[in-house]
């Protein structure tokens, strides 16, 4: 298999990407891990006239905590984020989805922010990015902006990003005391894209009631689907196995799956009432114990 | 004229047509620097920033190579193809199978999913790389010890990528088999069978050799632990 022929550009410095990007606009692509970008262009889903190489950029690996809050670069790969111990210490749900996307070869290439730029609503990552309530770092050669995630995932592969920008960098805030998270999915085959697949957040109060919550599903719409009415059901509540079970058949009611060869549309609203029950179970639990994942 | 005789004037004619139209489809189709590439003997564009082939130099089993390819040419079709190492196959082409993994700078990845291009100056090892002095790696050497495979084709991206997961191992890496936590203030995790198999997800093997694989890896990892 062949990609459609392109220009291939390797950036020598973040300024020198981002010039060129602003240059060639819609028709070049920011090349990172390449393991989606790669086959696209070799089933000619994806025709680029230029890719811009993101490989050489050193600088932009790196993972960086700050009371908490972590800071992820462009050129960070999974597996580093897949065993890093700050990330598993302050974002457990990161560290938890990581082993799920796909094989340890592709998690030896591929990089958080090139997935998050392809937004994929099939990927787990769009959905825990919502779950977290990450931010994401744009940058062009005019300057930089925050967009948060709520605001990222605009359509099926449409980001907030305009055709001069690229993903910089994503920032995670501290997971507050008290939470728990977690992320569950149901694939074919271990690596696999999910079927379906919930992430969730939840946070009590002092009096051990729910603080705050968050719940994000994968491949269960055009974009990864936050469940804002379900979660804003446990506020303020108990977290026992009958608000679970009422947030789950909200859930339910706040995705819209498509089908696809594997599973039907009704299957996958299933998965996504059943997977945010056994979610937020486990998550509530977490949380009861002091420990997060 | 018979039936046969005009069946084959058909024939001829269509094949003159369908020469004819895809000539004419390069013709339009092909970017200017490609169709001039096409040309024996053409100069190419000596900026990087071009579709046309450019000279790359890898570094495959210690030993740098200078080629011509185009960016569009794959790490794995580079060592295929150019560099004439046919060790590592290509099975699925899209990063399902491992058939292609290959070392770089130490680490496993799969060879069709990046472009050669991207690979200067990186320290690129394939199957061909992994003996030393006519002495078989001891991961090759166990794969024969202990029968790990059938026909063959997916054991040179089984191996590549069993070298890179025992030294991850080695590191004291985690996978989903065992927690991070089971982990913390561990250096060296005992495999079991369970983790070489998670570690592993990423080489399928059509034949079903996998018993015999994780016995070969359980005994090399056995004799370094």
């Amino acid at each position: 298999m062949k990609p459609a022929p392109f220009r291939y550009a390797a950036a020598q410095s973040l300024e020198h990407a981002l010039a060129l990007k602003a240059e060639a606009g819609e028709e070049a692509r920011f090349l990172a891990g390449g393991q989606s970008l790669i086959p696209a262009m070799n089933f000619r889903l994806a025709q680029p006239a230029m890719l811009i190489d993101l490989n050489p950029l050193d600088d932009l690996d790196y993972i960086t905590v700050d009371n908490g809050a972590l800071r992820i670069g462009a050129r960070t790969r999974y597996s580093r984020v897949e065993h890093c111990a700050e990330v598993a210490r302050w974002q457990p749900l990161l560290a938890e989805v990581l082993p799920n996307i796909a094989h340890p070869q592709i998690r030896n290439r591929g990089t958080l922010c090139g997935n998050l730029s392809n937004a994929d609503p099939a990927s787990e990552l769009p959905a825990v990015m919502l779950a977290a309530g990450a931010r994401m770092h744009a940058h062009s050669a005019g300057g930089d902006r925050w967009i948060a995630a709520a605001d990222f995932f605009i359509n099926l592969f449409e980001t907030a990003l305009q055709p001069d920008e690229m993903l910089v960098e994503i920032e995670l805030p501290a997971l507050p005391a008290r939470s728990g998270t977690c992320f569950i999915e149901v694939a074919r085959r271990p690596g696999d894209y999910a079927m379906a697949g919930v992430a969730a957040s939840l946070t009590l109060d002092a009096n051990g009631r729910c603080g705050s919550a968050s719940i994000a599903l994968c491949n269960a719409g055009p974009t990864p689907m936050a469940a804002a009415a379900a979660a804003q059901l446990l506020i303020g509540g108990v977290l026992d196995a009958e608000a679970i079970a009422a947030a789950a058949a909200q859930a339910q009611e706040e995705v819209e799956p498509n089908g696809n060869v594997h599973c039907t549309a009704d299957y996958q609203r299933h998965l996504a009432g059943v997977l945010t029950r056994r979610a937020l179970t486990s998550a509530a639990a977490r949380a009861r114990q002091g420990t997060s994942a | 004229m018979s039936d046969e005789n005009e069946s084959r004037a058909a024939r001829l004619s269509r094949r003159a047509f369908m020469q004819g139209a895809v000539a004419g489809a390069a013709a339009t189709a092909l970017p200017a620097a490609q169709a001039q590439q096409a040309r024996p003997g053409a100069q190419a564009g000596a900026a990087t920033a071009d579709a046309a082939a450019a000279q790359v130099m890898l570094n495959i089993n210690g030993r740098s190579q200078a080629m011509r390819i185009e960016p569009t040419v794959s790490l794995l079709d580079a060592i295929r193809d150019h560099a004439g190492l046919t060790g590592s196959k290509k099975g699925c082409d899209r990063g399902q199978c491992g058939a292609c993994t290959v070392l770089v700078n130490g680490r496993r990845i799969n060879s069709c999913l990046s472009l050669a291009v991207m690979h200067e100056g990186d320290e690129i090892t394939t199957i061909e790389g992994l003996e030393h002095g006519g002495r078989l790696h001891e991961v090759q050497a166990a794969f024969v010890e202990y029968d790990a495979f059938q026909c063959g084709y997916c054991t040179p991206g089984q191996i590549c990528s069993s070298v890179a997961m025992l030294a991850e191992a080695e590191a004291g890496t985690a996978s989903a088999a065992t927690s991070a936590a089971d982990l913390r203030g561990v250096l060296a995790p005992a495999l079991s069978d369970a983790e070489i198999r998670e570690r592993m997800s990423g080489n399928i093997c059509r034949c079903g050799a996998y018993p015999n694989i994780v016995a070969a890896l359980r005994a090399v990892h056995g004799k370094s632990a």
